[in-house]
């Protein structure tokens, strides 16, 4: 055959192309979607860059995060806002980066060029940690919404900030909650080796670790995977009580069914990348009673999520993830311009450190690192299908009393409602039952108070 | 041991698949010498389409497996038809151009295809109806699920049927024919564009199912998963010998067999030295050894001696 003497050159070469080619796909142009019409009076245009994966596996959490950037974006600029006298007009110039990290650079330099007044993003904390320094060294202040990883604020850039508690915070609280709450002896960790997925799973194990717990097994996997047959037998082989991945829903949600097809019964518990509808949806009947954390709490127990989630539900439809701290982060930004009343970077940046913001997932102030002050994370499990709040731990005193509070109220309602539906003796079995978790509930929204109040 | 029997079968399922996407690309190779790119594309497309229908009959009180059965005959009709138009399009104009020319549209038309699937049915996952009546058998201490053993036997038949056509049947001969030479082919009266848009579409119709059993398998299809997918089935391909029908059945399955082991083993082998993220280094440095000491892959001998 014609072309058989150099058979495994020429697969190579093609295998190099086919590389090449994929790993430059179409971009977003995103200056199409911008107006171009000359504004009448005066008016400044501020420029917002906002980076995401927006193609590849990825894509519906990056997408996700535009739509609370586009939404905060429309709100500003719904409330023509006056800065330094001129009008103000916000402009988002959205990017993708395909959660690679070269990429990741690649769009940053892009923003850098484009003079971006700011930058909301990136998603994930491997495009983001490397996006940073470009951004730091043109003076542009960057908010992530979602990287979580702890390197993001300790490279000592003074233009990173997150709005969302790091790693160190969530992956303490979930090996503590595996060690202490599911009483586990033995965890088996599981990670997509991405800076997210390997970051969060080293904070779990050395919590575990702390705790007391053991780590029988450390297996690996990654962020577009989707067979994890070999080494969840391997996993079984060690039999673990639960199973922990630091990694995006795509992968937690298959990785969960293929655990209950292969009869691994451990508990299987995942951070905030696989706190998602999209895990329940891939997982099916297999997520039920699992585990995920997620920095902040529950959206309708703050002010204004409810509102919040209503909105965009009618905009965009169900919110995946990180779309509310993608637009906390754009209102943290705006309200640092007002108050430096002026959108330069150089001049609002030294206003986003002093940031006292009621945001929809949280009240926002930054330590001297870029960090959130007091990050809470609250803890879910699949109930019925859905995820179901169950406690928030860390955090703001004060917020967790609120939420025990709340959680009292609503347990004497159903307590109540139950006693009226039921008679003799369930219907005093079902009061003694609610009236006791309502004063359980009572005592810790008591000693929640008690613990801010020392702390003040 | 029966840790070890689990990861003989979980190899077994993933290499099914593996092989049933390789053989689209050999087959192709086979007969113009060309690698169509975009095959792992038409079995996302495969994927999605048997999804779609599924999801919109799955409220029709029909029998789940009856369902199944006219998605994958909806995903292999809409896979014929891709399959053909890609060759219509962007193959068979370039046919007398370099080889790099057919190679480069290939890739294109990955990309135009991944872009539309993601334009049609939107970023999101799409996750598989739960309408097949699924059970759990155990051999040896294994688990294997109905779903699986269907895959592995229905993927065993497909290829056991491609054989027999492409050996006994007059379309197989002119297949055959094609592929050792196009030229003297059409001399001897072999309709060889015919051909060529046939093969196009019997491995669409593989590529099709191949995205049924992937989708219901892992219950998960995305505009993105045909790309890794057809870059390990490609793989396949080649480990066993690209051009080779025997050759990607092989080489799917032992490249199943591989990940499955290398990543249930490697660890406690090397100490913790190497861990699971070696999976794919361990099958790429087998394929790197079978290419050293047989280039043209286990079984691809006989092609090249053909050709």
């Amino acid at each position: 055959m014609h072309f058989s003497r150099v058979p495994s050159m020429t697969l190579a070469i093609v295998a190099a192309i086919a590389l090449i080619g994929c790993g430059q796909k179409e971009e977003p142009k995103p200056q199409a979607a911008a107006p171009v019409a000359p504004p009448p009076k005066p008016e400044i245009v501020v420029k917002l860059g906002h980076v995401a994966p927006l193609t590849g596996p990825q894509a519906h959490l990056g997408k996700d995060n535009e739509n609370g950037a586009m939404m905060a974006i429309e709100e500003l600029n719904a409330k023509a806002l006056e800065i330094g006298g001129a009008k103000i007009k916000f402009e988002l110039l959205p990017e993708d980066d395909q959660a690679d990290p070269k990429q990741g650079t690649i769009v940053a330099q892009k923003l850098v060029d484009a003079k971006v007044n700011g930058v909301i993003g990136h998603l994930n904390s491997g495009t983001t940690i490397p996006a940073s320094k470009l951004y730091f060294d043109a003076g542009i202040p960057q908010i992530s919404g979602s990287a979580t990883n702890p390197k993001y604020t300790e490279q000592g850039f003074s233009t990173a900030f997150r709005v969302m508690a790091n790693d160190v915070q969530q992956g303490k609280v979930l090996g503590d909650y595996a060690a202490k709450q599911l009483a586990a002896k033995t965890v088996a960790i599981i990670d997509d080796r991405s800076a997210y997925g390997q970051g969060l799973a080293d904070e779990f194990e050395k919590a575990v670790v702390a705790a007391g717990g053991k780590v029988a097994t450390r297996e690996f996997t990654t962020d577009k995977a989707t067979d994890f047959a070999a080494i969840l037998t391997k996993i079984k082989s060690k039999k673990p009580e639960v199973v922990f991945y630091g990694g995006m829903d795509a992968q937690g949600g298959p990785m969960a069914k293929q655990m209950k097809t292969l009869g691994l019964k451990a508990k299987f518990l995942t951070g905030d990348g696989g706190c998602t509808p999209e895990f329940i949806k891939l997982g099916g009947d297999a997520t039920e009673g699992q585990y995920c954390s997620l920095p902040g709490v529950p959206l309708d127990q703050m002010p204004g999520g409810k509102a919040f989630g209503d909105k965009f539900t009618a905009k965009y439809g169900q919110i995946q993830l990180y779309a509310p701290y993608v637009y906390d982060a754009v209102m943290v930004m705006a309200d640092a311009m007002k108050r430096a009343n002026s959108v330069e970077s150089a001049k609002f940046l030294p206003e986003i450190g002093k940031t006292d913001y009621q945001g929809v997932t949280t009240k926002i102030n930054f330590d001297e690192k870029g960090d959130l002050k007091n990050g809470a994370i609250s803890m879910y499990q699949v109930k019925a299908g859905k995820w179901e709040y169950l406690e928030t731990i860390g955090g703001s005193p004060v917020e967790a009393a609120k939420a025990a509070v709340a959680e009292a109220a609503g347990a004497i309602k159903e307590a109540a409602k139950d006693a009226a539906t039921t008679t003799g003796e369930a219907a005093k079995e079902v009061a003694k039952d609610g009236v006791k978790a309502a004063a359980d509930a009572v005592k810790a929204a008591a000693d929640a108070t008690k613990a801010a109040v020392e702390k003040k | 041991m029966d840790i070890f029997v689990q990861q003989i079968i979980n190899g077994l399922v993933l290499g099914s698949i593996y092989a049933l996407v390789a053989l689209g690309y050999t087959m192709v190779y086979g007969i113009m010498g060309l690698i169509n790119f975009a095959h792992g594309e038409v079995v996302m497309i495969g994927a999605m389409v048997a999804i779609t229908v599924i999801k919109l009959l799955a409220d029709s009180g029909l029998p789940g497996v009856v369902i199944v059965l006219i998605g994958l005959f909806a995903a292999a009709v809409a896979c014929m038809a891709v399959g053909f138009t890609i060759e219509r399009v962007a193959y068979r104009p370039l046919r007398k151009a370099p080889k790099l020319a057919p190679l480069i549209t290939a890739i294109g038309v990955s990309i135009v295809l991944q872009n539309v699937a993601m334009l049609v049915w939107g970023r999101n996952y799409h996750s598989f109806p739960p309408i097949l009546p699924t059970s759990q058998h155990e051999i040896l201490g294994a688990t294997i699920t109905s779903l699986q053993v269907a895959i592995v036997l229905i993927a065993a038949l497909t290829m056991a049927g491609l054989m027999l056509l492409v050996h006994r049947t007059r379309l197989g001969r002119a297949m055959r024919a094609t592929s050792e030479n196009p030229a003297i082919a059409q001399l001897m009266g072999v309709d060889i564009d015919r051909i060529i848009s046939l093969t196009f579409v019997i491995g669409s119709a593989l590529a099709a199912l191949a995205g049924l059993m992937v989708s219901a398998n892992y219950s998960i299809a995305h505009y993105y998963m045909g790309f890794i997918l057809g870059l390990k089935a490609f793989t396949a391909a080649v480990l066993g010998g690209i051009g080779n029908l025997a050759g990607a059945m092989l080489g799917g399955i032992l490249l199943g067999l591989i990940e499955s082991l290398g990543a249930g083993y490697i660890g406690d082998l090397t100490g913790g030295f190497l861990g699971s993220h070696y999976q794919d280094v361990f099958a790429f440095f087998v394929l790197i050894c079978v290419l050293v000491f047989r280039p043209s892959g286990l079984v691809g001998e006989k092609v090249a001696e053909r050709a």
